[in-house]
């Protein structure tokens, strides 16, 4: 290796032995740096990373590099230019392959400085093969764990080493017994800031610190009493199958080959088939080959036999942050390996080292199932308390010389002596669990914590270290039974390291609880614990025993009624939860449950079909569990309720909306009250099934010519001069008004979750949590205060937000008495209907479009997904409409071009046109464009240009996808993605459309054929906005919602619907349009909630609050 | 250390006929598997034979240990009591001296016909002046079959290694977990090939087991030998060839053919047979 003295500072801060150095942040580092140095820092990681074979120097000096490009050299002005993704890289970044996305980025540029669309490209390239590097790092040491190693190498039958524990035969004439294993869930009092994550586990053991309890569970509200949450059953059954049974899921499947077992996507038993193969039953080696299930079965139990594994989650939602899911899968897996003699006990708790095989399998079976999480959330496993910490890689482990840590980490339960059963009790008196109800995806988070901890950024890295203590104080609490003390402690934490790492692992709905329950409860409220990953689901508050019974009611409510107010703003899975818990001392065990021991829900699941088939078509164990039912009917006389469910279950499901079809709220009812055009939508069906409309259709014809635009065609914003003075003038004689576009789902921004956008409240600004309105309320307010004249806001919402919206408007007074901003809401006029796309459609997409590849499990579950959703679209009826969700998700908005007409349409314009005469100008903004707002620059340019309209558009960076600005055939225009006839041609464009657009109100309404004095005129309005409408292409797009169904499950269905889109105006030869070139900071826009961070950490937030007025 | 003892056992219930089975040997003649063992532990040297049966076994036998009878004593295991029992029930006729114990429902054909199985494991136990277990490396699809051990490499030439661990029919779970051998290849672990060079220590330590639940095993007893004392694992240079399996007397027979004069002969038929047969359908 060099010596130390000629390495690059930013070098040294990885390979440095001394600890002081290497936990420098890299940020400090460059403070002092001039350009030379940083840009000579770049070319020294760059070098060092591709020479380096150690994963933690690669992985680090990859995150170094990609901080560089996204906040480094830009908030240096070194990225002052800008230009092109070159295709190549855009093709390796879709494959994954980021080496040559890297190596094609550096050589489009030419010359040290970088430009910004490159470093952009470059950003994101390092950071995802830095996530690349470890996350195969993860695979490769869970198939490394001693115990796991022979399942990769089992490749056929005849290698097939396992046998059935004899004790579970006894087929003769009836069922086998069951063997039940019970699993607890696990809470963390601490998890030391994430520092559970694989990878930080692996960088820093030493930090890895978790206080962790394992807990049974019961919803408050029912009479049952705390039990294991999870439970996993496993018999022999007397057909050569498979069986998988999903209660919770109310899913069953019988799996017959190979091919089945590891298509994991194709129903909602991948968890299962992943357990049977992480336990080692079915093999990992053997995927792909042709040989018979049938014949590893033999094997194992014997001809013509096979086995079921049922899993059962008691009452417990999804997302309930206590990794319901990895203790179920470890549940499954170690009742297989009992099964199969993989630990020495049939019955009883497990020994130590098969929990920590049951541990490694339960991470190889969430790899297998293109999942993840953090390597303590097995800890349902281990019984009672514990602390789970990392461990050093030593000579002989797996990790040794590649990374510090070792995949696993080691647990120590702790005794009564260590934590006194007082002390066990005085925290099962105060701790009241709750589900908050929302369901949100914590990936991202995991991904921000593990750039910030590689980089050491400051504050978080003394956050962490603050975490780190506190975890061992909290320990301290418990032992000494002070419950008070912990609640403290777990709400400081909240409230100090983990908010000050992750600022959104808290949320508005978190805070709002929190503020009630401490007003509410007054003196008995002890603190706040945030469970998992981030707060919103699974959520603990610490109470004065003595008014826990109460405080559990006055919860209840509380939640009930702040869920209430954020359900449109949040995205909420289910109604809160209030649970009873105790601390589980088993861990995971075992136990016999006689030949018809399957809990009653399974024989409610399972006898439906069983009654259904010919006596003479059952198998033995079927018919036993008949006899079983009979039998208890038989001894007391009557069915149970449990008996009446079955009845129940016999009968198909009953549609939606029961209140028959005119029923307020029902789909007929919102179809009527907003709009639907049902010759349209036939229209547009028969053309759909033809052929004539769909997205292949949506592009351009293959011989348009595209090419960049001309930097000379853009108009730059004067920072002085006429222009200026004009804008402001303008501005001063109240001649502008703003729309912002709020009628879409955002459903990049809620995944289909059906929530309205507008009124998440995604950030602070001054001190507290704010929504889009406000945010954009607060610019206007801004301008409206700089020039002297109150702006109008208007808000344009449909079906969707309409309600919400007003409903928020209303509750919250917002725009009441404020003298700078007059606020107005304009509704939707029209709606369309979804389809259930062809699968002409789903193949294009899928298939011809070009798709980021996922790794390697992921993208099988991506294909057996794909295949499931083909298979239901066959089913559906291609092109028929989207019925089978609520009501609200069956409708779509018909795109932005409406939005404007809409204010025609619906008297809006006239309204402020009479209130404000002087109104000249409307700028029209999309709602995710934050930095749009009335500023004097841009509005000079726009009035100089004497156009109709004037778009904004900005450089492109490398995330910006779906068009631009062209030149197409000539002319200067707008051009969705969508329709660009290859996909190489987005690379050609520079600009990027920011969709802010100044649109001169005479010269809008002369092209519609109207002038000022006809808007009163609805039936020559309408006649106008259609006539406009059929000038305008219509796109066809497939669109993801969700559909919710049991306890916070969501199924993800891709539809087709059509839109007209505000951009293809500047396709009309007869639209006078402008093109201004603004900053990125007014441009930007945030359409997906995983851009959060790094618009904050870049400056984006600080932006806003600086040019608004809150 | 000079070893004329040994201890064969054949006292499994189910399977009184199988030591009567005839067998060609490498001569060429009919043998009955038990007079085949027998040949071979006389001809390493050993002058006392005790054969553990069941309960009216010896008579059956007679004939076939004619050739030997003079050094033959039956031992009888009353009841079946498992596999430690059996071994328990010699321990007066061993005595003192180190013995070695092989089992009589296997047959163990040499890779090298000049040093027979049972001789190579008493040289190695005679110069090592210690315990040995014969082991083969198994793949560990098989390893559910047999008592395996988990242990360092003492002397790659010698192929010997020191027992640390011995688990009775492991999975490769625990396999891999608790009795990885380096020096093997991958999936390979060291199993007993059912014969051992014993002292009369192991009759203690099976007294100390006596009496559980369950039937009495060898494994746990041979485990503690390996903690309390130096107990090696010798890798032979042969295969064994269980009697009991489905095929095992023919594999046994085939494998003693191939090791004799006669191959060729034997390999031809073979061929023959394989041109001439179909396989059936499935």
């Amino acid at each position: 290796m060099t010596p130390a003295t000629s390495l690059h500072p930013f070098v040294e801060l990885i390979v440095s032995d001394d600890a002081a150095v290497r936990d420098r942040s890299l940020f400090s580092v460059t403070e002092g740096m001039d350009a030379s140095a940083l840009l000579e820092g770049c070319e020294a990681l760059e070098a060092f990373w591709l020479s380096s074979e150690s994963l933690y120097e690669r992985v680090r000096a990859l995150a170094f590099l990609a901080a560089l490009h996204r906040y480094v050299l830009p908030a240096r002005g070194l990225t002052d230019r800008h230009g092109r993704i070159p295709h190549t890289a855009h093709e390796a970044h879709l494959q994954r392959r980021f080496r040559e996305a890297i190596r094609a980025l550096r050589e489009a540029e030419d010359e040290p400085r970088r430009n910004d669309t490159v470093a952009s490209g470059l950003a994101t390239a390092y950071e995802r093969l830095a996530l690349q590097f470890l996350a195969d790092q993860v695979r490769l040491s869970v198939r490394s764990v001693p115990g796991n190693q022979w399942m990769f190498r089992v490749g056929h039958a005849e290698a097939y080493p396992l046998r059935l524990r004899p004790e579970l035969r006894g087929l003769d004439g009836g069922a086998a017994p069951v063997l039940r294993e019970a699993t607890a869930v696990r809470m963390d009092l601490s998890h030391s800031s994430w520092s559970d994550i694989f990878f930080l586990g692996m960088d820093r053991p030493e930090f890895a610190r978790v206080l962790n309890v394992s807990i049974n569970l019961a919803p408050a509200d029912g009479e049952e009493q705390p039990r294991p949450p999870v439970e996993a059953y496993f018999r022999v059954i007397d057909r050569p199958v498979i069986r998988l049974v999903s209660i919770d899921l109310e899913a069953q499947a019988e799996v017959s080959s190979l091919a089945e077992l590891f298509d994991f996507g194709r129903d909602y038993l991948g968890l299962l088939k992943a357990a049977v193969i992480a336990a080692g039953v079915i093999p990992p080696g053997v995927e792909g080959s042709p040989q018979p299930l049938e014949t590893f079965l033999e094997r194992l139990i014997g001809p013509g036999l096979g086995f079921e594994l049922v899993s059962n989650v008691n009452n417990i939602p999804k997302g309930s942050r206590l990794a319901v899911s990895t203790n179920l899968l470890a549940s499954l897996i170690a009742v297989s390996m009992r099964a199969t003699g993989q630990a020495p006990e049939l019955t009883g708790p497990l020994p130590e080292t098969v929990r920590r095989v049951v541990a490694a399998r339960a991470i190889l079976g969430e790899w297998l199932g293109g999942s993840g999480g953090g390597w303590q959330d097995s800890g349902g496993v281990w019984p009672g308390i514990k602390l789970i910490e990392g461990c050093l890689a030593e000579p002989g482990d797996a990790e040794h010389g590649v990374s510090r840590g070792k995949l696993l980490p080691r647990h120590t339960v702790f005794d009564r002596k260590s934590i006194p059963e007082s002390a066990r009790q005085a925290l099962e008196r105060s701790l009241i669990l709750v589900h908050g109800g929302m369901a949100q995806n914590v990936g991202p988070i995991l991904e921000m914590v593990t750039e910030r901890y590689l980089l050491r950024s400051g504050a978080e890295w003394t956050a962490r270290a603050e975490s780190l203590a506190t975890t061992d104080r909290i320990l301290g609490a418990l032992r000494a039974g002070d419950i008070r003390k912990l609640g403290e402690l777990t709400t400081g934490h909240f409230f100090g390291p983990l908010t000050t790492i992750i600022p959104w692992a808290t949320n508005a709905f978190t805070e709002a609880l929190i503020a009630r329950a401490k007003d509410a409860l007054g003196d008995a409220f002890w603190g706040f614990w945030m469970l998992g990953g981030m707060s919103g689901g699974g959520m603990g508050f610490i109470v004065d025993p003595s008014a826990r019974a109460e405080a559990k009611g006055t919860l209840a409510e509380i939640l009930r009624e702040t869920k209430c107010a954020y359900e449109t703003a949040l995205p909420f899975a289910m109604d809160p939860v209030v649970y009873n818990f105790s601390i589980n001392e088993d861990g995971s065990s075992a136990a016999w449950c006689g030949a018809a021991g399957m809990p009653a829900a399974y024989y409610r699941l399972r006898l439906p079909g069983l009654l259904r088939k010919r006596v003479a078509d059952l198998s033995g164990d079927e018919a036993a569990d008949l006899r079983h039912i009979a039998g208890r009917i038989r001894a007391t006389g009557q069915p149970a309720p449990g008996d009446l469910a079955i009845l129940t279950n016999l009968l198909p499901d009953e549609p939606h909306g029961t209140g028959g079809a005119d029923a307020p709220g029902s789909l007929e009812a919102l179809l009527a009250e907003n709009g639907f055009d049902p010759e349209q939508h036939e229209a547009i069906r028969r053309q759909l099934l033809a052929g004539s409309v769909g997205l292949a259709q949506n592009r351009l014809p293959g011989a348009s010519q595209i090419e960049d635009v001309e930097d000379r065609d853009l108009l730059v914003p004067a920072v002085d001069g006429e222009a200026l003075r004009r804008g402001k003038e303008a501005l001063a004689n109240g001649e502008v008004a703003v729309v912002t576009l709020a009628a879409g789902a955002g459903s990049r921004w809620t995944q289909g979750a059906g929530v309205v956008k507008a009124l998440h409240p995604f950030a602070r600004f001054a001190g507290c949590h704010r929504n889009f309105i406000e945010a954009h309320m607060a610019k206007s307010r801004r301008s409206a205060m700089d020039h002297g004249a109150p702006v109008p806001h208007v808000f344009t919402t449909s079906y969707l937000t309409h309600q919400p919206v007003s409903d928020w408007l209303e509750r919250t007074g917002t725009g009441e008495g404020d003298a700078f901003v007059r606020l107005r809401v304009s509704k939707g006029q029209s709606v369309g209907l979804r389809f259930v796309p062809t699968l002409r459609d789903l193949r294009f997409a899928w298939e011809e479009l070009p798709q980021e590849q996922l790794d390697e499990q992921a993208h099988k579950m991506r294909l057996s997904g794909r295949r499931a959703l083909m298979r239901w679209a066959e089913s559906m009826g291609e092109g028929s409409d989207y019925r089978d969700n609520t009501p609200l998700q069956c409708l779509h908005p018909v795109g932005h071009w409406y939005e404007v007409p809409n204010l025609l349409l619906n008297g809006t314009l006239a309204q402020l046109l009479k209130e404000q005469p002087s109104l000249k100008t409307l700028l029209v903004h999309n709602i995710d464009c934050l930095g749009a707002g009335p500023d004097p620059a841009v509005l000079g340019a726009h009035l100089d240009s004497g156009a109709l309209m004037s778009v904004e558009v900005i450089p492109r960076r490398f995330e910006d996808h779906g068009g631009g600005l062209a030149k197409i055939d000539g002319r200067n225009r707008l051009v969705e993605g969508m329709a660009l006839p290859r996909e190489e041609d987005e690379f050609k464009l520079r600009y990027y459309n920011a969709l802010t657009t100044w649109v001169s109100i005479d010269e809008y309404l002369a092209h519609l054929g109207l002038s000022r004095g006809d808007l009163g005129d609805t039936a020559r309005v309408r006649a106008a906005v259609r006539r406009a409408a059929a000038r305008m292409p219509a796109y066809m797009t497939l669109k993801e919602v969700k559909k919710r169904w049991g306890r916070g499950q969501e199924d993800i269905f891709p539809v087709l619907q059509f839109e007209r889109l505000w951009g293809d105006l500047t396709a009309l030869p007869d639209v006078r349009t402008a093109f201004i070139r603004v900053s990125r900071a007014r441009g930007r826009q945030l359409k997906d909630p995983a851009q959060l961070d790094a618009w904050l950490r870049d400056g984006g937030r600080d932006h806003i609050e600086s040019i608004g007025a809150w | 250390m000079k070893i004329r003892t040994a201890v064969l056992t054949s006292a499994k219930r189910g399977h009184t006929h199988l030591p009567l089975q005839t067998m060609i040997d490498r001569e060429g003649f009919p043998q009955a598997t038990l007079a085949l063992q027998l040949k071979e532990l006389v001809d390493a040297g050993i002058e006392r034979v005790g054969i553990v049966v069941a309960p009216g076994q010896a008579e059956l036998y007679g004939e076939a240990v004619a050739a030997a009878t003079d050094c033959v004593t039956f031992i009888e295991q009353t009841e079946p009591r498992g596999f430690g029992d059996a071994v328990l029930r010699a321990k007066g006729f061993v005595g003192d001296a180190p013995f070695v114990l092989s089992v009589g429902d296997h047959l163990f054909v040499s890779d090298d016909p000049a040093h027979p199985c049972v001789a190579q494991l008493i040289a190695v136990a005679e110069r090592e002046r210690a315990p040995v277990a014969s082991v083969q490396s198994t793949h560990e699809s098989e390893i559910g079959l047999y008592g395996t051990i988990g242990g360092v490499l003492e002397d790659r030439d010698r192929a010997l290694f020191r027992i640390r661990k011995i688990v009775e029919k492991p999975t490769p779970t625990q396999a891999e977990l608790e009795l990885l051998v380096p020096g093997l290849r991958s999936g390979h672990y060291l199993c007993f090939f059912g014969m051992h060079v014993l002292t009369p220590r192991i009759f203690e330590l099976l007294e100390a087991d006596a009496g559980a639940e369950g039937g009495l095993a060898l494994t746990p007893a041979l485990h503690r030998l390996a903690e309390t004392e130096t107990f090696y694992a010798f890798e032979i240079a042969g295969h064994r060839y269980n009697l009991e399996e489905r095929h095992g007397l023919l594999m046994a027979q085939l494998a003693l053919a191939l090791a004799s004069p006669h191959r060729d002969e034997v390999l031809t038929r073979i061929v023959r047979l394989l041109a001439h047969t179909q396989s059936p359908a499935r």
